[in-house]
């Protein structure tokens, strides 16, 4: 069993250091939503009227209701700066070393998951407590009980990085999954407003949102910061966890060659 | 008798419609050098990736010490280190990072990992460069490094695949004589992939694999013996290859 612990916080201990090495990347991770809390929320604060809408019981200010959103936006591009990683490892060649270890895969992928997911929270956490400076007061023990959330979600959202880095053969290829993947999540969801406020332009759009994971990443963070549970955003976000995750475990399957470039010798 | 370090029976593995190895049956007995020698694309990469379990065997049989690969490949890989043909070390971390991160990724308690790293760093002659990034160091050292890496774990059998490409002439021979001299020290066995004939001495092992079939197991000396003692006229004529 401690060989099996061992493995884990190796494994752990590897991304943490690639995320310390990279000092950009946490930069990165914590400018985006800062920009969006700072500059685009004041923006938006002025043309966009919230009504009252669950887990809140008064009218709160743009900026917060924002912020459960750009918590998710940490993770979300945190799962793809993973699945980035595991791109590049493939085509470098060091992802070899990680699979030629006796642990079955499901194990090395799960634990590299969890690892991908503790650098996240830290982030969010960051964020939050700058965000805290900025105004955005969440009931203390929101705090707390945000964080099974928010590894949740932070497993949901990388067990998709993985899921698609399985798919993604080259690095270059990665902007599409930017254009087509990303991107359309996030904006297609209540991370930046209410679902209703979609509704009223388009029931297209409006079913399209409430289909996307990623809207109920955010809806789960959102009422576990305000002590309270979204129970279909739960489901939903347990759900596609397992069905990313097992669809990972599947593509790098040794029957299907994955982790390794073909190439003659 | 004793188990070989690796045994592969009747294996063969397609690409779609590509044949890249067709019926392949090698042994490589303990404490030996097995020189596997075939030009690029003869399938040595490919067997590497099944003997690793990074592609999935579904014909014939591969042993790792007497463990199946498919029943038991926990065992099976724990007794096998492997040198890759190209960089496996991550360039931004430093060569001890990389062999703590190895050894966790065997199960190795950090403890035994620090004295285990010191040991294959002395007998890799890197103990001096522990501290630096892969990234600074210099072909032949990242070679030693790889091969440091691949030993962290004591293993049984060493996979070293075109362990030498893209190194020069000196650092070439001072890897090829590190991996012996380890063999000899630590009765590790070796399947050393090449196409270059000058790494092979009469006495090694020798499997010429051309095609995806294994044209010749034997000694390197037996195989040169048909040839009055020319091996690369013994490699050409049994793979036709022209010179």
């Amino acid at each position: 069993m401690s060989g099996w612990s061992t493995a884990f916080r190796g494994i752990a201990w590897r991304e943490t250091l690639r995320f310390v090495n990279q000092r950009g990347r946490f930069l990165a991770a914590l400018v985006r939503p800062l920009v969006w809390l700072f500059i685009f929320a004041a923006g938006f604060r002025a043309v966009l009227g919230l009504s009252i809408t669950p887990p809140y019981q008064t009218y709160v200010l743009y900026e917060v209701y924002v912020t459960p959103g750009l918590c998710a936006m940490i993770q979300l591009f945190n799962g793809m700066q993973s699945s980035l990683t595991m791109v590049y490892d493939r085509e470098t060649g060091a992802m070899r070393t990680l699979l030629v270890s006796p642990f079955p895969r499901w194990f090395l992928l799960g634990s590299k998951l969890v690892a991908g997911v503790i650098v996240s929270i830290i982030q969010v956490y960051a964020f939050l407590l700058i965000a805290w400076f900025w105004g955005i007061h969440p009931p203390l023990w929101g705090l707390v009980a945000v964080l099974p959330a928010l590894v949740l979600s932070g497993l949901m959202l990388g067990a998709m990085g993985l899921f698609l880095s399985s798919a993604i053969r080259q690095l270059e290829n990665f902007a599409g999954v930017m254009n087509f993947v990303i991107f359309p999540m996030f904006f297609a969801s209540s991370a930046l407003y209410p679902l209703w406020r979609m509704r009223e332009s388009s029931i297209l759009l409006y079913d399209i949102c409430r289909f996307n994971p990623f809207t109920h990443a955010v809806e789960l963070i959102r009422f576990a910061l305000y002590l309270q549970v979204n129970w279909l955003s739960l489901g939903v976000v347990g759900g596609c966890l397992a069905l990313f995750f097992g669809g990972a475990v599947l593509m790098y399957d040794p029957a299907r060659g994955f982790g390794v470039r073909r190439k003659g010798g | 008798m004793t188990t070989p370090a690796l045994l592969v029976q009747n294996v063969s593995h397609s690409f779609g419609a590509t044949r890249a190895l067709d019926d392949v049956s090698l042994s490589v007995p303990r404490g030996g050098f097995t020189a596997l020698l075939g030009v690029n694309g003869a399938g040595k990469s490919t067997l590497f990736n099944l003997v690793t379990r990074l592609y999935a065997n579904r014909s014939g049989l591969i042993e790792v010490a007497g463990h199946d690969l498919r029943r038991q490949p926990t065992e099976a890989l724990r007794r096998l280190g492997v040198v890759f043909q190209s960089r496996a070390l991550d360039a931004d971390l430093t060569v001890r990072q990389n062999l703590m991160y190895h050894a966790a990724l065997h199960g190795i308690a950090r403890a035994e990992a620090r004295s285990r790293i010191a040991e294959v760093l002395a007998q890799v002659d890197l103990a001096d460069r522990a501290g630096a990034r892969v990234s600074a160091l210099s072909g032949g050292q990242v070679r030693r490094a790889e091969i440091a890496r691949a030993l962290i774990h004591a293993p049984e059998l060493l996979l070293l695949d075109e362990a030498t490409v893209g190194l020069d002439v000196k650092s070439r021979a001072e890897v090829l004589a590190l991996t012996r001299r380890l063999i000899a020290e630590q009765q590790v066995s070796a399947l050393w992939a090449t196409h270059i004939l000058d790494e092979i001495d009469p006495s090694d092992g020798l499997v010429i694999l051309h095609r995806g079939r294994v044209l010749f197991t034997g000694t390197a000396g037996e195989a040169a013996a048909a040839t009055g003692g020319d091996l690369t006229r013994a490699f050409l004529d049994l793979t036709g290859v022209q010179a």
